[in-house]
């Protein structure tokens, strides 16, 4: 039995990793195809220097994913703590209602009614221009909160609510009493919420393309190149970006399983 | 008193997130309504409605799709889940980095790799050839739509799962055993019943963007049909004379996915943070 | 908390990074112009909306020119690209975006033109507007040289592997024929994937009648049976790999092909084919005319033109390319030609409004056939 649960267990691993293992070794290849492997180089790791688009469409990832993980973060949290002091249950599942919608709906229809959203004010305001750097940075932060808010609500739920009251008695004003008190009880709940809306806006593909206009990120780079002919160099980063979150992944994961080993032990 | 000045204060923290709410979740899909009944002049019309028998097919087919591959992701999904559980606790928190690795490599890369895989002269047909197979034509055909529906999709079923799975208390397994229940009877009577909201939510994570994907089928089903999702994106392509027919379909659309969270939440009867709708 | 920041950190500095990266690692080249062009824009953006793949970037050694107009001239390249006419132009309707320059294909311009979303200006007023050959200006969709700076040439022919079919094919009908079946790819956009049809059957690709289009949709739904795939750019790893072994496309394109796979052949069809020409313009959102007007004089730089045709492998309109013997396309019998080797070639004219939802949603019907 549990030979075979092994076996069962490499082959959904081989399943999972077969596209990504094609991409790193192709990433070496020293053609310019990813179809023919013709032998071992390291040239379109070099040639990714030169290839001034998909950097700066890297870039302009990077950026949209920290500033909506920053912004959902603060929105999302100060959500979250708001929603739990509701106290009718009508209008909490209604908020809570809404606030799932981005999640649930296919993305295409998110992506979709944002863009109408956005050329209808744009068009409001006589704008030249109505998508660009702040429309993907607004989609991104909408799609970003549900995600936000469903990881610090359970840890806010888990938290004594008597906390920041004694607090305050103790003489702390009320935003102290957030800030020393609420915050740090449900920071794993926000680091968790952050670094998902971290991940999700890095990876999103489906609403930017429908909203970035031309600030173009590296996904939609990406989906351009699909249609015409993709060079190993497309490989090479994403084969840079996979190790990159791998050896981050790792490390995350050893911390915090040191730290819980820590906390095993304190108690 | 001060007791309610304080909540009030932290209802009031909320308010940022409602505004944004409203403006960016709601209001789209009002204006999205708003298009679905309206002509190119702006005057109310149910005309865009006429014309929806012509996307019945890729209805059809996206749902069939999208069924399809929910269930043959659960089945792979679930068992594997499963054994990760019983695995020591380093080795399980090892095998979820590897399950969630994937999600972080972008999915048109994954999709488009897969390529490489099936394609008649591609790595998998190469080496059957050299024992003397094939070539097999594992590319262009719906299968391989489903597949790419399957692999793409498989973390978002694996990780609800197995987070449910792995939150089951092992003394009601236990008690089970001692009890005189049998691997699969444990199985069926205990665990299953207790994973089920992981089931649920990775059955409705797998299935909406499956039903709405349009990359997919146009790179491994050799674009020769249309899912929902592809009829959107070339509705939305030619411009703004299609916006209301395109309104239309992606309405449509919400509304299948909603009737289909609606139901899966009456299935899990979870209450927990707030049912849609 | 801590580990919250330090991870913003770690972030923050990878951003910085790799804007560094970005700047960083292209030589510039020694490029002498024949313009003349000043500083006096510097610091202004220009937004650039091209087709993708579709300018030398540097990449492998090539110039990258984007780079070298800005360190000319101060002025910062905003760069996108579009996968087809019909999205670019989607895109400018919506006033989703605002381009200085776009490069829109014959017939897309005539309709922006038609819809008023271009802007005039005076090609000849660039200094190296000369260098475009005669045959090139003042085309169907743009008379009287107000709103188009044409950028490249390109016929659609049939590329075929040697290796793979015993009978060469001739023409379209090679589409229809049963013994090339799953072997066969297809365009995979609607108005090129219709005119496989139209030649075939002998129906003129501007048409405005229903029935012909209904005819050719017919044919379309017949044919798909036999294809692979409908492909737009995919073509290039099917065809160089033996994926499939007959594909319409882009006569440079062929080019590109030939140097992975010299096993590929092409023809230009004998019911004929189609002609296109891909032209700069200034859309009516223009927001930096004089920018854009350097842009494009510099486009025609003999030795940024030269690249650009080096790197896309299309015909190129500018003589200073054509008749230069160290192109590396120096009197391609591909790409130019002899006049007695001249395919019959139709453009695509831009159709009314009625018409054109009609073949556009036909397509839809192809599809889901």
């Amino acid at each position: 039995m549990k030979t075979l649960s092994r076996i069962y267990l490499m082959l959904v691993m081989v399943f999972l990793y077969a596209p990504i293992a094609v991409m790193i070794v192709f990433s070496f290849n020293s053609g310019s195809s990813v179809w023919v492997f013709e032998g071992l180089s390291f040239d379109w790791y070099k040639e990714l220097v030169f290839n001034s688009e998909m950097l700066g469409a890297l870039e302009h990832t990077l950026i949209i994913a920290v500033l909506s993980a920053v912004i959902s973060t603060v929105i999302g949290t100060a959500a979250a703590v708001g929603i739990t002091a509701l106290r009718h249950k009508i209008s909490k599942s209604l908020v809570m209602s809404v606030c799932n919608i981005p999640m649930m709906n296919a993305d295409i229809v998110t992506g979709v009614s944002l863009m109408l959203l956005f050329i209808f004010f744009g068009r409001l305001f006589g704008l030249t221009e109505s998508l660009g750097f702040f429309t993907v940075l607004i989609a991104h932060v909408t799609f970003n909160l549900p995600y936000v808010i469903l990881s610090v609500l359970p840890k806010l739920k888990t938290t004594d609510a008597n906390l920041p009251q004694a607090a305050m008695d103790l003489g702390c004003t009320p935003t102290q009493a957030f800030f020393k008190v609420v915050v740090p009880s449900i920071s794993s709940g926000i680091l968790t919420g952050f670094i998902m809306a971290f991940t999700l806006s890095l990876d999103d593909f489906v609403i930017s393309y429908f909203t970035c206009g031309h600030y173009q990120t590296l996904p939609i780079v990406i989906y351009n190149m699909t249609k015409r002919t993709v060079k190993p160099d497309t490989y090479a980063l994403s084969t840079l970006i996979f190790i990159s979150v791998f050896v981050l992944m790792i490390l995350y994961n050893s911390v915090q399983g040191r730290s819980e080993k820590k906390r095993g032990e304190s108690r | 008193m001060r007791r309610n000045h304080t909540t009030i204060g932290r209802r009031l923290i909320a308010a940022p997130y409602l505004v944004w709410a409203a403006i960016f979740i709601v209001v789209p899909l009002f204006i999205m309504l708003y298009y679905a009944l309206t002509d190119d002049n702006g005057v109310f019309s149910l005309a865009n409605f006429a014309t929806l028998g012509r996307y019945k097919n890729a209805f059809l087919v996206s749902i069939l799709y999208a069924l399809i591959s929910t269930v043959i992701t659960l089945v792979i999904a679930y068992p594997l889940a499963y054994i990760m559980t019983k695995m020591p606790i380093s080795t399980q928190r090892f095998l979820l980095i590897l399950v969630m690795l994937p999600m972080w490599t972008n999915f048109l890369i994954r999709t488009y790799s897969w390529i490489s895989l099936l394609s008649n002269t591609g790595i998998i047909n190469t080496l059957l050839s050299k024992i003397g197979i094939g070539p097999l034509k594992l590319i262009n055909r719906p299968g391989t739509v489903i597949l790419g529906m399957v692999y793409d999709y498989m973390p978002y079923m694996i990780l609800p799962i197995y987070t449910v799975m792995s939150k089951i208390d092992r003394s009601l397994t236990q008690a089970a055993e001692d009890l005189g229940a049998n691997r699969t009877h444990v199985l069926r009577k205990v665990v299953f019943p207790l994973s089920l909201p992981g089931v649920i939510s990775g059955i409705t994570m797998v299935f909406v963007p499956s039903i709405s994907t349009f990359y997919i089928s146009q790179k491994l089903g050799g674009n020769k049909t249309m899912l929902i999702g592809d009829v959107i994106e070339y509705l939305f392509n030619l411009g703004p004379d299609y916006y209301h027919v395109a309104s239309v379909i992606s309405m449509i659309l919400t509304v299948m996915i909603l009737v289909c969270l609606f139901v899966m939440n009456r299935f899990s009867g979870d209450d927990e943070g707030g049912a849609i709708l | 908390m801590k580990r919250l920041i330090s991870l913003l950190l770690v972030m923050t500095l990878t951003v910085c990074l790799c804007a560094m990266l970005s700047g960083c690692g292209y030589e510039y080249f020694d490029i002498t112009y024949r313009g003349t062009y000043d500083r006096s824009l510097e610091g202004t953006v220009l937004n650039v909306y091209n087709w993708g793949e579709y300018i030398s970037d540097g990449s492998e050694g090539s110039i990258d020119v984007n780079k070298e107009f800005e360190k000319l001239t101060g002025i910062t390249v905003n760069y996108s690209t579009f996968e087809s006419n019909e999205s670019m132009y989607s895109q400018l309707r919506t006033n989703g975006v605002s381009y200085d320059i776009i490069i829109p294909s014959d017939y897309m311009i005539e309709r922006l033109r038609k819809e008023g979303m271009l802007k005039a200006f005076d090609p000849k007023s660039l200094s190296n507007y000369d260098l475009i050959d005669d045959a090139y200006k003042g085309l169907y969709y743009d008379e009287n040289e107000q709103y188009s700076v044409c950028y490249n040439v390109g016929m659609v022919g049939i590329i075929y592997n040697t290796t793979m079919v015993e009978n060469p094919p001739k023409g379209w009908s090679a589409f229809w024929d049963e013994q090339y079946k799953d072997n066969l790819l297809m365009f995979g956009n609607p108005r090129d994937a219709f005119m496989s049809a139209q030649f075939f059957a002998g129906i003129d690709l501007n048409t405005t009648n229903k029935n012909d289009w209904d005819r050719a949709a017919r044919l379309l739904m017949d044919q798909k049976d036999y294809l692979q795939s409908y492909v737009m750019d995919e073509i290039y790893g099917k065809m160089e790999t033996g994926e499939a072994a007959i594909a319409p496309y882009y006569s440079g394109d062929y080019l590109t092909m030939y140097d992975v796979n010299e096993d590929l052949a092409f023809v230009y069809p004998e019911e004929g084919t189609n002609i296109f020409v891909d032209a700069a313009c200034i859309p009516f959102s223009c927001q930096n005319e004089a920018a854009a007007l350097m842009y494009i004089n510099f486009l025609l730089e003999p030795e940024i033109a030269l690249a650009n045709a080096e790197y896309i492998g299309y015909a190129s309109p500018n003589t200073a390319v054509v008749n230069n013997p160290d192109y590396c396309y120096y009197q391609n019998e591909i790409l130019y030609p002899a006049q007695e080797d001249m395919p019959k070639t139709q453009y695509f004219y831009d159709i009314d409004d009625d018409i054109r939802s009609y073949y556009e949603n036909l397509w839809i019907d192809v599809k889901l056939y």
